[in-house]
């Protein structure tokens, strides 16, 4: 790939991966991805992240483009996940940096990755600086967004903060500015992204972003590890209000109709409540589990201050799809929604129950009567599926 | 009464007993060694003992 000067000196050195859909073996990133890793040319050449292990060999040849790799003398590694660490290894042997730079939980992380034996790491704590020649690099741990590792470079000379994780998106393109696509599929891929990464961590995006700002830094380009870079100071506003927007997860006026079905009676229940949410004036989407991933789940319930989720009885159970969809859900921590559960049953029926317990489990606020069926829908139950709709809607509304 | 803040060494969250943790359903002026044995901290899920008094 060829390498791209970001800012004088500077170069996007990373790796497009236009083929790997599933995202760290939990999520779908349908339009690919990048791994972004930079490369300052100063009086130390220093090498910020690497790239995943299958693009090793490409990566220290888009190195190569720019400088001998064997004159890198540093390597910042700002988070020890394989995708921005999966190359370390192989780099350390071929480059035999001066030093290697993380953050104190990155030191840990390192060890329990690599097992190293030998490598000149040093941990830099939250204000740490270092010196590259021409400019100065200040450490700033930005810890559980995503990782206890995580970490950001802020290069005062330049205007640039290197955010690792923080602000990416999976898309593999050729251009590597956002202003150089289309805004509304660049808000998809970092809700997307949020959604099924960052979301847990909200509160902790409002601390550090505050106390960024605390900092006074002079930045004028977001580099994140992922996708593209925000450039200019409306980008760079525009990316850390976009942050701001999801980690507040003010509800909208949207539903989700979530479910999962075996002969078609939940369906069936389904979008019924989606006509109860109609009614209301609610915009809604029912979602067939079956069609969807649940990253893609998570990233529509980021549109949406409400969920109806829908699931026969099994086996005295829910549906195992709908379990582990809620299971994500619930390590991804939505918060300020409404909530709806019904669903259909052969002899004992304790799907809506079980729905109603994981759905308040998570600080969902359930709205009652969940509505349950024996095999078949009439129009009866299809009725009291629309009032649940209608019950939701209005639950909805009134937290807008 | 002591009201010393403990540090989560994981993840940073500094659990301080005169706000509580009210999300976790721990009242205000609540000690940190009298939360639960199974009490987590409420940003990264660490156990108690990964905890260390602010210092």
């Amino acid at each position: 790939m060829r390498p791209v000067e970001i800012k004088k000196d500077i170069f996007w050195v990373g790796a497009v991966d236009w083929s790997t859909i599933d995202f760290h073996g939990y999520s779908l990133a349908r339009k690919g991805t990048t791994y972004n890793a930079y490369l300052v040319k100063d009086e130390k050449i220093t090498l910020f992240d690497t790239v995943k292990a299958p693009f090793c060999e490409e990566f220290i040849e888009t190195i190569a483009q720019v400088v001998d790799p064997a004159k890198i003398d540093y390597i910042v590694a700002n988070h020890l996940e394989p995708d921005h660490a999966g190359c370390l290894a192989r780099l350390v042997e071929l480059v035999k940096p001066e030093k290697i730079f993380v953050s104190p939980m990155g030191k840990r992380s390192l060890e329990a990755h690599f097992h190293p034996q030998g490598w000149p790491v040093e941990e830099m704590k939250t204000g740490s600086t270092l010196s590259l020649g021409k400019r100065t690099v200040t450490f700033i741990e930005t810890r559980m967004l995503h990782w206890p590792d995580s970490m950001s470079s802020y290069l005062a000379e330049d205007k640039l903060l290197i955010t690792n994780d923080a602000f990416g998106q999976n898309l593999a393109t050729t251009e590597r500015f956002a202003d150089e696509i289309d805004r509304s599929k660049l808000r998809a891929a970092m809700s997307a992204y949020y959604g099924n990464i960052v979301l847990p961590y909200s509160s902790v995006v409002e601390k550090t972003l505050a106390a960024i700002q605390g900092m006074n830094l002079d930045i004028d380009m977001l580099a994140p590890d992922h996708g593209l870079i925000f450039r200019g100071e409306a980008d760079v506003r525009y990316a850390i209000e976009t942050y701001l927007e999801f980690a507040a997860q003010k509800p909208k006026n949207r539903a989700l109709v979530v479910y999962d079905t075996m002969w078609h009676s939940t369906e069936k229940m389904a979008f019924a409540v989606v006509d109860g949410l109609m009614d209301e004036g609610v915009s809604a989407r029912a979602m067939h589990l079956k069609s969807f991933h649940q990253s893609d789940v998570m990233t529509e319930l980021m549109y949406c201050g409400a969920l109806a989720v829908g699931s026969p009885t099994l086996n005295n159970g829910i549906l195992p799809g709908i379990a582990g969809l809620l299971t994500y859900m619930k390590g991804l921590r939505p918060q300020n929604k409404v909530a709806a559960a019904f669903g259909s049953f052969g002899w004992s029926g304790e799907c809506v129950n079980i729905l109603k317990n994981l759905l308040t489990d998570m600080n969902f606020e359930v709205v009652e009567p969940q509505v349950k069926v024996k095999h078949v829908p009439d129009k009866d139950v299809l009725a009291q599926c629309v009032e649940l709709g209608r019950t939701l809607g209005r639950a909805l509304k009134a937290k807008l | 009464m002591a009201q010393d803040r403990y540090v989560c060494t994981i993840c940073g969250y500094t659990y301080d007993p005169k706000q509580g943790d009210p999300d976790g359903g721990i009242k205000p002026g609540t000690e940190f060694k009298d939360l639960p044995e199974d009490w987590t901290c409420p940003v990264c899920g660490a156990s108690k003992d990964q905890f260390e008094k602010e210092g």
